[in-house]
């Protein structure tokens, strides 16, 4: 990338520079992260666009001291992000559920790798759980996008700070390695701050000799009062729910067999539905673009419509088990799952579609 | 049109280059363009490759599995790529770094002797040049032209006279088609 940036053309980006820039763009105050493959690229460009704006950047000395940043730097009213890769952001989990609970805006970004453990460094989306089940201790959820472009990359990016802020709660995107370090041209579009943006005023830390004192704190001794409080929670995210799930469908009309996917499993499976067709397989794509909201209301809806579902995923069935849950036994839900960098095979895929058509009632395909 | 590419070789070939200029390109061409790289623990030496997809249609899948061609800089990467690519594609190989033929027979083959030639030009390193050059003005997947402008973006910084060193690199393989 030159130095001068060149909002509103299109250009060659790299997924992981892609969410730097539009972090930028989104008059992110403070970044702070500790490096880790595969988001190595968007802690290097964020060294040098965040001190290019006269920003914050910092390179922590661990993934936790990051995150804690982030809680200072959020109580106080700036935007503030993380970055990392799977085995990192569970380290950073005792920092989200401490911003979750003390109402606090946060962004970060989860480049999934192999898991579990340190695992490997290829692409997965084994994290499925732990983003879309809040991740940390306690009754929480955190806002997870799962986008399957570099322009969504970009697009969900900005998105995923000003809902941080509309909801005082963390948000953040779900990729994978493939997503992350692949190129392609996006349009880097302007951002545009949403009028209806709440002020952080009323509970921003500010200069003590100029305002009331202000406490922002997860801890809530008195159990009525920590109570209270999960309820206030549990209230905006029903409301989050009901504004901010977003989903894509592709072809479902006539559909057989309903493809339920994100991210960049949800490419492959866009592919192997092109093949699927051309071989006379009726087949339809669902793609989740919030994994928290899931679009479970939806896909409620789908399942009175269609006769089978299958799961194409990067992990073992963890989507799988939100679809089920979704669908309420309407309908046969399968599943295609690879993992720690097996990456689905279009082929594959193709060959389980032909074995959904087949199963007999009651039989669920499953390839692991 | 839709076209798979994988170029391979070792680390410090500008193995990873290549296939951005092509991505740059293809975008430059106004086509539709994905560019994905073998990422990780890399080493000058190590084997080194990447994918893209440059295509008139909308891309799913970035990832190649069977790709159309591929541009192979060393004998390691023939081997493991020959069998991966679609019957009635290309190999495009490095005969300077690479003696052996190629053994299938429902495949395209073009040698490029892209380290000799680099050679002429005046610095072995600009044998991916030579070869994209080659690969560009064989198949016309991007126009010669375009992918000459997208090293100024690829490159930007770099002196004048490396940048002239590729450019003539990139012709010198484009001559050699006629």
């Amino acid at each position: 990338m030159s130095e001068k940036i060149p909002i509103g053309e299109k250009v060659l980006m790299k997924g992981n520079e892609a969410i730097g820039e539009a972090a930028v763009q989104a008059c992110c105050d403070c970044y702070y992260g500790y490096p880790i493959t595969p988001q190595n690229e968007l802690t290097a460009y964020m060294s040098r666009r965040m001190i290019e704006e006269g920003r914050v950047f910092i390179q922590t000395e661990s993934e936790i001291a990051a995150i804690n940043m982030c809680y200072g730097s959020a109580a106080v009213g700036a935007r503030s992000m993380t970055s990392s890769s799977s085995p990192g952001i569970s380290l950073k989990q005792e920092g989200i559920s401490y911003m979750a609970s003390a109402q606090l805006p946060v962004f970060y970004v989860n480049v999934n790798r192999g898991g579990p453990g340190l695992g490997n460094i290829s692409p997965a989306q084994s994290d499925y759980y732990q983003t879309t089940r809040g991740g940390g201790h306690g009754d929480y959820r955190v806002i997870a996008f799962a986008p399957s472009d570099v322009q969504e990359l970009y697009d969900l990016t900005m998105l995923g700070f000003d809902l941080a802020d509309k909801y005082r709660n963390p948000a953040m995107i779900q990729a994978d390695g493939i997503l992350g370090q692949m190129m392609e041209p996006l349009v880097l579009h302007e951002y545009k701050r949403p009028p209806d943006l709440p002020s952080k005023q009323p509970w921003r830390l500010g200069d003590p000799s100029t305002t009331d004192p202000l406490l922002v704190t997860s801890l809530v001794l008195n159990v009525t009062g920590m109570e209270e409080r999960n309820l206030e929670l549990q209230k905006k995210y029903d409301t989050i729910t009901e504004n901010e799930t977003r989903f894509e469908e592709v072809g479902l009309d006539g559909a057989d067999v309903v493809m339920v996917a994100y991210g960049t499993a949800s490419r492959i499976a866009k592919s192997a539905m092109e093949v699927a067709r051309a071989k006379g397989i009726k087949v339809g794509l669902f793609r989740p673009i919030t994994i928290w909201p899931f679009p479970s209301a939806r896909l409620n809806g789908l399942a009175d419509r269609f006769d089978n579902f299958l799961v194409v995923e990067m992990s073992l069935g963890q989507m799988w088990e939100d679809v089920r849950l979704a669908v309420e036994g309407k309908a046969p839900v399968h599943v295609h799952g690879r993992t720690a960098g097996g990456i689905p095979q279009q082929a594959d895929i193709v060959a389980d579609l032909r074995k959904v058509l087949d199963a007999k009632p009651g039989e669920i395909v499953k390839n692991f | 049109m839709t076209q798979k590419i994988r170029c391979a070789g070792f680390g410090g070939q500008g193995i990873v280059l290549m296939g951005k200029l092509l991505a740059q390109a293809g975008m430059m061409d106004d086509k539709h363009t994905t560019f994905f790289p073998q990422y990780g623990a890399a080493m000058r030496g190590g084997t080194a490759n990447c994918s893209v997809i440059v295509s008139d249609d909308a891309i799913a899948s970035p990832m190649v599995e069977e790709p159309d061609v591929v541009l192979v800089m060393n004998g390691p990467s023939l081997d493991r790529f020959e069998p991966t690519v679609q019957p009635g594609g290309w190999i495009f190989y490095n005969t300077s770094l690479i003696d052996r033929e190629v053994e299938r027979k429902d495949v395209n083959v073009f040698k490029v002797a892209a380290n000799s030639i680099a050679e002429e030009v005046g610095n072995a390193r600009t044998a991916n040049m030579v070869m994209l050059g080659a690969f560009a003005k064989k198949l016309g997947t991007v126009n010669l032209e375009t992918l000459l402008g997208s090293l100024d973006v690829q490159m930007h910084g770099k002196s004048g006279k490396i940048m002239d060193m590729n450019r003539e690199a990139m012709k010198r393989g484009a001559a050699l088609i006629k």
